[in-house]
Order: structure tokens, then C-alpha cells, then sequence
């Protein structure tokens, strides 16, 4: 029986790992396919050549979740088949296409994890696109797998666990940090107490990352809205307001996010049903406590399945991993999976938490001035979505593509996306869920023409 | 200008390399993307406004790092690993 | 439950319904537009953009140069240009079979006034030195061109609106017939509307309403598969298309590229689609070796539609044989955006003539009952070797 099982996951993250894990265990062979040429994802992401940090330097409280999944993967190595830089570009009912050096591979399965992860939620402002300013996650990644600082004198913006973690961890690794701007109130801050009797770990870490650059002098600043980020061919500085004053600073890099959004295009190819998480602000795939879409054999596990984490991600990962034993009536651990879905409940009633102290700017894009660029890929200013609202009644987020190019560029509206939501239901006066959900495309990211196809592989 | 500042890894060997007809040299274990910023300042050029780009997110996602290697083959600069004797542009043929 | 008397009402929201409402309301009629979804989402919207007269049956030539004349007037006509271009349409021979063929075809339509130029490998290679491969010559139609289909089929369902076109989008007809004072068409919106004439401009969804007057049509689907590179530097100067098909490409201004030949594949509910890998990398590798300015560029983006399709590749254009006041006009086969226009105002002409001064005998919908042995044989025609929507 186990035999005939061919699972494809897709990521090699913290869920991805944790649901191959399982299905070896079982002794099931699962293919493992994942952009990145070593496995961990982006938040266990590894070194492409080692240095002479340690893994408390990269990964700080996390060193030991982040070591243990790498000793998983590496030692789950016979038991899988691994395609690390390889692209899963097109989902068709039970198979795959693969990218991977130059050529597409079909790959049947009779499972698929989507475990797909996230990246950083943006909304734009004026001087966005000026070289040095990067994502939150982006500035992690400069210093996390390539030692680098996003440059000599960082401001780091937005809202989110993250905006203090990637400040501290710049402090830590002797960047200078010109100042944090928070986009939330200080007030929203004091929702963390509610968190502390279920995660007092990580409520303490955060706090501890706030006092620190506190204590080490980094302006805080918090109820920020960005008014520009100042330069031409790079970032010179950056102005905002603050309780209806204007303030501006010096600075050459900006790191900016403002929490995480799925990656979510697999799962629609494959045909997933999607709900509005009111909380994500976004629309995520449907699934029950076990990962399991409404796709029979398509599950979802991890931030691309909505946002919660990396220690979600893992206990998510695992779930899918005994979904699919359990959905193929092999034999599972039912304490295990008890304990997983108590686990990820009480993980899930602590994200309404940190929502709740970072919270999304709703306001943000109603007060965009006209000339920003919405869209980067095709540079289309949040004037011609507010245009195409007003004067030919869009009301819905695949029309307003249609009709202004936003989010038909290389990314796909994977950095557009939200904000063309926020501002066409701003403009139309609808709801973020009335305006619906931008469809995904294959290829789901770019491929080149000359591609070699399937029959010219053998 | 550069960019990035390194603040680690600065030990590591050298990767030699060409970016817009310049010879350069970056360090094992650099993407494209890490390698060409820490000694300039953009990696592309919006095709409509002209602006100046330099990659946004870094892990693959918002495709706003894509450089052109001479013989016109496009690589994604923050996924890409630099390899030693890379013929890097900013700027596809063409493009003004 | 209200009702809304018209003069005229059509069904289907496209370009042909959409340019069909401008007309009648030029013409002074009030006309309602129904739509089950958005106006010109489905083929009208999401077909390739080929603005082309070149390679049509003969029968189409009349109708097609009659639009020929309103494509330059978009301006004027929808208040955009659509990003029309009278670039020229090469069609290339890729074997001297296909010369051949190509040459018969410009024989027959020498006095059409398409202009076709004929040209030999070297011509090409001299004119076009951006093609490679093994081309043995083309045929080129210098007043031919391409166009944004998304811009011009919203832009024409909002011309007809601004005229005073009664348009009803989210609108699907549930039930039509014939009453002794006229048309009735109840809908799911809770209007009912009453009409002196029904036009049929459902296109792949036009079936179900031909049937219901006693004319079943064997109407089919093709899903085109389209793919769009990234931008590039201007390279590809003219629409081009291939004698039986596999391919054809246009380079907009912006600078993408937008490649056919293939087709996608039916989703369960067979009135979406989606891009198959397989094919879709076939003619991303055929766009390739053609034109190696795109050798190493990025295919950003595929795209599927479902467009409708008859066995002799002709539309069906016409008063209905049954039924009185009732006026088809759908199944284009995938080539219907350059004529769509002409259309709309043959259609108008029949209702406020009687008649239309372009001929269209050859798309009369009993083509099928009179002919009637076989005519389903080539339903499942080799989609390869058919052009799409050019």
C-alpha cells in the first residue's frame, strides 16, 4: 500500500521537513522539491558556504530549532527525493511541473503538501523602488546567509514581530540602526500581556528585543506613517509623520514590512478552495486542523497556508505529514496528533495576540498620494487603480487587473497585491473580501523561453 | 557606491567576476545579488521608467533582481550563487 | 419582479454584442445588454489580439474588410485606441507546401483588397532579419495589425453604455421565447425583459439559445493557450502568424511578447481552463528558435480562454430560420476579434433594415440542418494546426 504512495512537497522549510519526516518514518518516499539550494526555508535558512558565525549568531533564541530541523532534513537524505533549486511552476490535477537547471520535469504524486511559506506583506510608499529598500525579511536574509548589513546607516519601518527581531538581530551582528518606526501605537504594544500566561517566552524575547535597542539609544518611533523615502539612485533618508508632525532622518537603507502574506499560487493552480482570513487580511486556503484543502491529497501546512510561524509551521508540517497516513488508513500516532492540534490551537489563539500589538495599517492606502507606484513590475501608480474604481466601476481585483496591468508583472502581485486590494476597496467603498482574490498563473514564476520540455529530457 | 556592507564573512575566498564590462571580485558563498551590491549600487533598470532597481525582497519572490550575463541568459541575482568568471550586466542589449 | 420593455436585446456582453449596441443605438433604438458575468471576459477579452484579414475564408473577406475600416476610428468610436497597431500581418511559410499555399490564397484574393506581398526566403531575411529558422517565404498584409483585447472589448461594452445602451453585467439569461407581443427574457436578477428582437451573441455559451428556437448548431469549445514574455527591446516589428499554424507572436509597445499555437486544457466545468505544461513549453521553445531576440527571455505569464468553435471554422451571422426577430451572430472559431466590429453593425443593419449590404449568406445558421450528414466529422480538428484569434 505504502508503496504506491508518491507525495510531492513542495518546500523545504520548517513544514515541509517536518511532514517528509513523518512520511519516512512510515516508510514512504517523498519528493521534496524547494527553490533554495539547501533546506530550512527562509526563517532556518542556511549558509551557502559556512563562516565563522555560530548558529546562536544566525538564528539567536532559535539556534536550536533551527540546528535540530537541519540535522532532520540532512539525516532524512536516503529516505527522499530531494530537488533543491528546482521551481514547481504549474499544478494540474495529481502532477507537477518542475524547473529545475534549465529543464521542466512532470512529476506525478498522489499527495501533494503545499508548504509554500510567506513573504513580507508591503504596502507602498513614495520612493519604494530607490536601491536600499528592501523587505524586512529581505534585510534578514542580507545578514543571515551573506553577512551583510542593507547598508551603513538602516532605518527599519513598518509592523510585526519581525520589525524588532531583524532590528535587534542588525544591533547584535554591529550594523547601525538610525531608528525604528512603528507603524502601530505604543498602546497596541500592551495586547502582549494578554499573551504572556500561553507564550511567555515569546512575549519576554520580544520585549527584551525592544528594550535593548531602547537602551542602546535607537530612536523608537511609534503611530508612524511614511511620508517618502528621499533619493534618487540609492536611499538618502526618509521623512513620515508622527502624531501630525512631520520628522525626516538621514539614513541609506530601509527595511520595511508589514507582516507576512502566503504564498499561496500552488494551491490555487490546484484547484484549492480559498476563505478570507479576516485576520491575515488576506485570502489563504481552506483546511481542517490537519491541512487538509478542499482538494482530496492536496494539504497545506505552514505560513503559506496563513501566516503563523515557524514553530507552527513545524507542528503543521508534521500534522499534514499524519494526514496523509491517516487519509491512506496507515497506522499513526493519535496522541502525537492530539497534541499537534492542541499545540497549533493554542499557536493560533496567540496570533490573534500579536495581531492585536502589530497591528496591519488600515488606513494606509486610502491616504496614498496618487503618483506612488502601486505596482514595481509595471509601474502603475495607485492613480490608475483609483481611476479605473471611479470612472469604469471596478469593484473587483481581477478586473482592475485587466483593465490597469497591476499585477501582471514578473511577480505576479506578490509585492502589489495587497495594496491594490486596500486601495480598490478604499475607492469602491467595499469590503477587502468583496474585492476579491487576484488569480494565480502559471508559470508561477518566470521561466526562460528556451526552456528544455519533458520530451527532450530523455 | 556600494549597497550592502559586509559585516561578516570578509575572510572567505575570493570569486573573481565581471559586472558591466568591470572586472570584480566577490566572496564564496555570495549570491549574485550580495556580490554585485556590496560594490555597486543598482542590479537593473525599470524597462518603462528607466528608474534604478536593487532586488527588494532576496528570496526570490518580488523579481526585481534579474541581471543579464553577456551571452543574454537572465539570472534572478539574490537566488543565484556567484560563480567564478560570471559576465554580469545591469543592463540587457537594448536597453538605454 | 420588474420589466423592462427594448427595442432590441442581446445576449452576451462581448465584442460582437457590445459593437452591436453602439450601432443600434446610433441608429436611434433602445437596446439592453446581458451579460453572466463581466462584458468581453470571456474570447472577446482574452483572445491573442490579432487584427488580421490575411488567411480568412473568402467568405469572411467582405465582412472583415468592413471592419477593417472601423479598427483606425477606435478613438472616435470607443474613446481609446485600444493600443490598435497597423503593424502588418507576415504569415510564414515554413515549407514551399506552404508557399504554395500561400500563394493560392493571395491568388484568390488579389481583388479583395488585401495587398497582399509575397515574399521569398531571401525578401524575408533581407525585411525581417529578427526571424530565423527554416521559413521558405511569407506573405505579408501590410494594413493588417494587432490590438489589447482586455482594453477593447471593456471599452466597448462602456461606449455602448455612454450611448445609452442599457448594459446589465452579473445578468445570465435563464429563458428566452417568442410571445405574440415579442421576445421574453427572464434573467436571475429579478428583471424580466421584454424585446421586439433578441440578438444571440453568446458565443461559446450561444448553443442553449439557438436550441430553444428549434436551431441546435454543433458549436464547440477551443481554449487557447497564450503566453507572455517579459519585456523586451523592440524587436518584433510586425504580427506575425504561420500557414498551418503552431505559432504566431506579437510584441505590444510596452514590450512583451505574446506567443500562440497551443491549447489549453478544459477544467471539470468546461467553461474554464487552464495552460498545460507540455504544450506551453512546446511553443515557448518554437518562439525560441524563431525569433532569437527572445532566446533567453522570460515567459511572466500564461493565459487560457474559452472560445467557441464550429466545425467549418466559419460564425454563424444571421436572422434565425425559425423564428422571427431573432438574429444570431456567435461561434468565430478563434478569429473573431478583428471582425467582431463589422459584426455589430451587420447585426444592426439586419434590424433596422431588413438586411445588411455585406454579405453574409455563408454564415446562415440552417448551413447545418441543409448539410446535415457529417457535418460534426472534424469537431476534434488537430488543434496544432489551427490558428487562433488572429
Amino acid at each position: 500500500m505504502s508503496k504506491k504512495l508518491r507525495p510531492l512537497i513542495v518546500g523545504a522549510g520548517p513544514a515541509g521537513i517536518r511532514a517528509a519526516e513523518v512520511l519516512a518514518n512510515a516508510g514512504i518516499r517523498p519528493l521534496v522539491v524547494d527553490e533554495a539550494p539547501l533546506g530550512g526555508g527562509q526563517i532556518y535558512r542556511q549558509r551557502f558556504v559556512p563562516d565563522e558565525r555560530t548558529p546562536r549568531d544566525l538564528y539567536g533564541s532559535e539556534a536550536s530549532k533551527a540546528t535540530a530541523l537541519h540535522q532532520t532534513f540532512a539525516a532524512l537524505a536516503d529516505c527522499i527525493d530531494y530537488r533543491p533549486q528546482a521551481l514547481v511552476w504549474n499544478i494540474g490535477p495529481t502532477v507537477a511541473d518542475i524547473a529545475v537547471d534549465g529543464r521542466s520535469r512532470r512529476a506525478d504524486f498522489t499527495h501533494l503538501v503545499l508548504a509554500t511559506g510567506a513573504t513580507d506583506r508591503v504596502l507602498p510608499f513614495d520612493g519604494w523602488t530607490i536601491p536600499g529598500v528592501f523587505t524586512l525579511g529581505g534585510a534578514q536574509v542580507a545578514l543571515k546567509s551573506q553577512g551583510c548589513a542593507i547598508g551603513d546607516s538602516v532605518v527599519f519601518m513598518g509592523t510585526g514581530p519581525l520589525l524588532y527581531l531583524v532590528a535587534w538581530q542588525y544591533l547584535k551582528a554591529g550594523a547601525q540602526v538610525a531608528a525604528v518606526l512603528d507603524t502601530a501605537p505604543f498602546a497596541a504594544k500592551l495586547n502582549l500581556l494578554l499573551g504572556l500566561p500561553s507564550q511567555p517566552g515569546v512575549v519576554l524575547r520580544g520585549i527584551r528585543y525592544a528594550a535593548e535597542l531602547v537602551a542602546r539609544g535607537i530612536p523608537v518611533h511609534y503611530g508612524v506613517a511614511p511620508i517618502r523615502v528621499e533619493g534618487g539612485a540609492r536611499v538618502t533618508g526618509i521623512a513620515w509623520r508622527e502624531a501630525g508632525k512631520e520628522s525626516r532622518l538621514a539614513c541609506d537603507a530601509v527595511g520595511f514590512g508589514l507582516g507576512l502574506r502566503s504564498e499561496t499560487q500552488l494551491a490555487d493552480l490546484a484547484g484549492c478552495h480559498f476563505i478570507f482570513d479576516e485576520r491575515d487580511r488576506a485570502w489563504r486556503p481552506e483546511r481542517d486542523a490537519a491541512g487538509r484543502t478542499s482538494v482530496p491529497g492536496v494539504y497545506a501546512a505552514g505560513d503559506g497556508a496563513g501566516v503563523a510561524g515557524a514553530d507552527a509551521a513545524e507542528l503543521a508540517g508534521e500534522r499534514t505529514g499524519w494526514a496523509i497516513l491517516q487519509d491512506a488508513n496507515l497506522p499513526v500516532d493519535t496522541m502525537r496528533i492530539r497534541l499537534l492540534e492542541k499545540k497549533l490551537g493554542a499557536i493560533d489563539r496567540f496570533r490573534s495576540i500579536l495581531e492585536r500589538a502589530f497591528p496591519f495599517p488600515t488606513a494606509w492606502a486610502a491616504g496614498l498620494p496618487d503618483d506612488v507606484v502601486l505596482c514595481r513590475c509595471e509601474e502603475i501608480a495607485v492613480a490608475d487603480a483609483r481611476l479605473a474604481a471611479r470612472q469604469q466601476s471596478v469593484v473587483e481585483i481581477n478586473r482592475l487587473k485587466a483593465l490597469t496591468r497591476i499585477g501582471m508583472g514578473r511577480c505576479q502581485g506578490r509585492m502589489c497585491g495587497t495594496a491594490a486590494a486596500e486601495v480598490l476597496a478604499s475607492s469602491c467603498g467595499r469590503s477587502l473580501e468583496a474585492v476579491g482574490r487576484l488569480r494565480s498563473q502559471a508559470p508561477i514564476k518566470p521561466l526562460p523561453l528556451d526552456l528544455t520540455g519533458e520530451e527532450d529530457a530523455a | 557606491m556600494a549597497l550592502l556592507k559586509r559585516l561578516a564573512r570578509r575572510d572567505l575566498a575570493i570569486i573573481p567576476f565581471t559586472l558591466d564590462g568591470v572586472p570584480r571580485e566577490g566572496r564564496a558563498g555570495d549570491t549574485i545579488l550580495t556580490a554585485a551590491l556590496t560594490l555597486t549600487e543598482q542590479l537593473r533598470h525599470s524597462e518603462f521608467s528607466g528608474g534604478p532597481r536593487a532586488g527588494f525582497c532576496q528570496m526570490g519572490a518580488c523579481q526585481d533582481c534579474w541581471v543579464v550575463t553577456a551571452d543574454g541568459r537572465r539570472l534572478r541575482a539574490c537566488t543565484t550563487l556567484l560563480v567564478p568568471g560570471m559576465d554580469l550586466r545591469t543592463r540587457p542589449e537594448g536597453q538605454s | 419582479m420588474s420589466t423592462l420593455a427594448t427595442d432590441v436585446a442581446i445576449i452576451g456582453g462581448g465584442l460582437v454584442g457590445t459593437s452591436a449596441a453602439l450601432a443600434l443605438r446610433r441608429s436611434g433604438l433602445s437596446v439592453v445588454v446581458l451579460d453572466k458575468g463581466y462584458c468581453g471576459a470571456q474570447a472577446s477579452g482574452v483572445n491573442y489580439g490579432g487584427v488580421r484579414r490575411q488567411g480568412r475564408p473568402l467568405a469572411q473577406i467582405p465582412l472583415s474588410q468592413r471592419a477593417h475600416a472601423i479598427w483606425p476610428r477606435l478613438k472616435e468610436l470607443i474613446g481609446i485606441d485600444g493600443e490598435f497597431l497597423r503593424s502588418g500581418h507576415l504569415k510564414l511559410a515554413r515549407t514551399e507546401a506552404e508557399m504554395a499555399a500561400l500563394e493560392t490564397y493571395a491568388a484568390r484574393v488579389a481583388d479583395l483588397g488585401l495587398d497582399l506581398e509575397l515574399m521569398g526566403h531571401n525578401g524575408l531575411r533581407e525585411r525581417y532579419p529578427w526571424i530565423a529558422g527554416h521559413v521558405a517565404g511569407a506573405s505579408l498584409c501590410p494594413g493588417d495589425g494587432h490590438a489589447n483585447p482586455r482594453l477593447v472589448s471593456a471599452a466597448f461594452a462602456r461606449a455602448a453604455e455612454r450611448a445609452g445602451a442599457h448594459v446589465m453585467e452579473h445578468t445570465p439569461v435563464h429563458h428566452v421565447e417568442r410571445m405574440p407581443d415579442g421576445f421574453h427574457l427572464s434573467t436571475g436578477a429579478g428583471i424580466d425583459i421584454k424585446a421586439r428582437h433578441v440578438v444571440n451573441s453568446a458565443g461559446a455559451w450561444a448553443a442553449p439559445f439557438a436550441a430553444a428556437f428549434g436551431e441546435p448548431v454543433p458549436l464547440g469549445r477551443i481554449y487557447p493557450c497564450l503566453i507572455v514574455t517579459e519585456p523586451v527591446a523592440p524587436a518584433m516589428t510586425v504580427n506575425i502568424g504561420a500557414e498551418g499554424g503552431g505559432i504566431y507572436a506579437r510584441q505590444v509597445e510596452r514590450g512583451n511578447c505574446i506567443v500562440g499555437g497551443v491549447r489549453g486544457a478544459p477544467l471539470p466545468d468546461a467553461d474554464f481552463s487552464r495552460p498545460v505544461g507540455a504544450p506551453a513549453i512546446s511553443v515557448m521553445n518554437r518562439a525560441a528558435k524563431l525569433f532569437p531576440a527572445l532566446r533567453h527571455a522570460h515567459a511572466i505569464r500564461f493565459w487560457t480562454g474559452t472560445e467557441g468553435d464550429m466545425p467549418d471554422r466559419n460564425p454563424v451571422i444571421g436572422f434565425s430560420a425559425t423564428t422571427p426577430g431573432l438574429i444570431h451572430a456567435f461561434g468565430f472559431s478563434g478569429a473573431g476579434f478583428q471582425i467582431a466590429p463589422g459584426v455589430g453593425e451587420v447585426v444592426a443593419d439586419l434590424i433596422r433594415d431588413g438586411r445588411s449590404t455585406t454579405p453574409i449568406d455563408a454564415f446562415a445558421i440552417d448551413r447545418f440542418v441543409r448539410t446535415n450528414e457529417g457535418s460534426g466529422a472534424d469537431l476534434m480538428t488537430e488543434p496544432q494546426q489551427r490558428e487562433t484569434s488572429q
